[in-house]
């Protein structure tokens, strides 16, 4: 079996994850789902995930085909999901409709607020999420119109909006990583301005650059994003049996 | 007990022009939706309506008795974006008050807690700040004289939710696997009206599920409306799912104001008991 683009992004998702121990991790879309369940089946085993519901699961499930009978270690409803955020033992991968190069993200609207051109979602729980525990975001489309230079709306907060609070107030903040299509990007530089971490293969930077509206931090030596063992292939496959993760991201 | 049980018709009576009006569930989940049907029908307008949004939402801007909209989100779930909100909002006819929904449980717990504001970090450096210049900071007292935001109480004149199961007093039990935040939005308004799929005589309630279920208590609830699949469209587990393809013609009205009057006429401006014949299929 070789990777495809899909499942490296999985991977790439599951890395996000590496390290974060005996917490709840809370993936939006389908991509996150696959990359957190294959981080509990193999190096992070101890983190908690549940049913996108209020089950949590302590077996891993799939994202397609048949789920099964839940073996049900817990109780997570939407409040318990807010307690938990502002505990701090969390970690959210949501999407993002625009992205900066300091890592705020909208999800709001796009154009003006007041007379939005475009309404989406709303902040959801953006705001409180990155206040108060590790954020990731992953982006299955990246492009100059999701990569942007100012987004309309800041419903998650980046290092520049938290740089101009108090160091107590933003010391949970952390946008750790985020993951597109093309490639992995963190924000390991001075001033936290979002750095090329490593290119998915078969991309060039100068690909990423023109999906991007601003200009990244590229190091000298940019890596290539980790492929799949093939261990991890056999998971990604047995967690998604009906491919709809291909779907998610073309090759 | 005092027998609390009304029906729709005297449900209405009880709505005025201009009251802000909460409703419980979740997106497109366990909304007291025989309710929002019941508001349509009053005609009452200028309202504002408080709610973890879905099509309670979109239904009362389409309408047009939405004049403003307090929410984190609102959606459909099987549908991202409800698009009748999107149409409101895009067009500028109503007014939009948006929040972090955590936030937004603090303004509930804060009413329900007869507090001015309730301290929490959500919104910092957010631009829910910008887009609400109302909301102030607060400093803790204490050593760490941390700043933090003051979530105002969101008080409701009116509240409305929808249970499995109630008995004519206002005990009212859920029985699927979340709460979401029914006891908040009851406590935070001045008077509730609860909608329930099936009304049962107290000493039956504890068949149906254990004590913990039993979220609602009739020191919550002013009145209690039988509304057998009251919830429709919208789930209601165990009892029904969403009814997905009557959720998509709902949908697919906002592209098209003819398709629009036609659903509301055929599902709207007529009694509970008729809409819920039309959409037995």
């Amino acid at each position: 079996m070789t990777a495809t683009r899909a499942d490296i992004c999985v991977v790439a998702c599951a890395e996000a994850f590496r390290g974060d121990g005996e917490i709840m991790a809370s993936p939006m879309g389908l991509i996150p789902s696959l990359g957190a369940r294959l981080a509990r089946l193999t190096f992070e085993p101890d983190l908690v995930l549940t049913d996108g519901i209020a089950t949590i699961r302590a077996d891993t499930a799939p994202v397609s085909g048949d789920a099964g009978e839940p073996v049900a270690e817990g109780w997570m409803p939407y409040r318990f999901v807010f307690d938990t955020l502002w505990w701090g033992r969390r970690h959210v991968m949501m999407g993002a409709t625009q992205i900066d190069r300091y890592g705020n993200q909208n999800i709001s609207c796009i154009g003006p607020w007041e007379r939005p051109k475009v309404q989406l979602l709303g902040a959801r729980g953006a705001p409180g999420n990155t206040i108060n525990h590790t954020t990731s975001y992953f982006v299955g489309r990246q492009n100059a119109r999701v990569f942007v230079d100012q987004v309309d709306m800041v419903s998650g907060v980046g290092y520049d909006r938290a740089a101009q609070l108090s160091e107590q107030q933003r010391r949970f903040h952390e946008i750790r990583c985020v993951v597109s299509n093309l490639a992995v990007f963190d924000f390991d530089t001075p001033d936290h301005r979002m750095r090329l971490r490593s290119l998915h293969p078969g991309v060039s930077v100068e690909d990423v650059q023109e999906a991007c509206a601003f200009d990244l931090v590229v190091p000298d030596d940019v890596p290539e994003t980790r492929t799949p063992t093939p261990e991890e292939l056999a998971l990604i496959e047995q967690l998604d049996p009906e491919g709809r993760r291909f779907r998610e991201v073309a090759e | 007990m005092a027998d609390k049980t009304l029906t729709h018709q005297e449900f209405c009576s009880e709505l005025r022009d201009g009251m802000t009006i909460g409703i419980g569930g979740w997106g497109s989940r366990r909304k007291p939706m025989s309710l929002v049907r019941a508001i349509v029908r009053s005609g009452v307008k200028d309202l504002t309506v408080v709610s973890y949004g879905g099509p309670d939402v979109g239904i009362l801007c389409a309408t047009g008795q939405a004049r403003r909209v307090v929410y984190g989100f609102v959606s459909l779930d099987s549908i991202p974006l409800e698009p009748h909100f999107r149409n409101a909002r895009e067009q500028g006819t109503v007014e939009a008050v948006e929040y972090d929904e955590g936030m937004f449980q603090w303004g509930l717990y804060a009413a329900a807690l007869r507090l001015p504001f309730l301290p929490t970090r959500a919104g910092l450096g957010s631009d829910v700040m910008r887009i609400n210049p109302h909301l102030k900071t607060v400093a803790s007292p204490y050593e760490d004289g941390e700043e933090l935001v003051a979530m105002p109480a969101l008080k409701l004149d009116v509240a409305l939710i929808h249970m499995h199961r109630a008995d004519a007093a206002g005990n009212g039990v859920y029985l699927n696997v979340d709460p979401y935040f029914d006891d908040l939005f009851a406590m935070a308004a001045e008077r509730t009206f609860m909608s329930c799929e099936k009304l049962l005589p107290t000493e039956a309630l504890a068949d149906e599920a254990p004590l913990q279920n039993f979220k609602i208590n009739r020191m919550m609830v002013t009145g209690v409306i039988e509304a057998p699949n009251g919830a429709h469209f919208t789930e209601c587990p165990p009892d029904y799912g969403r009814d997905e393809a009557f959720q998509k013609e709902y949908a697919a009205t906002a592209k098209d104001e003819a398709a629009w009057a036609a659903f509301r006429a055929r599902y709207l401006d007529v009694p509970e008991d008729e809409y819920q014949k039309a959409v037995q299929r």
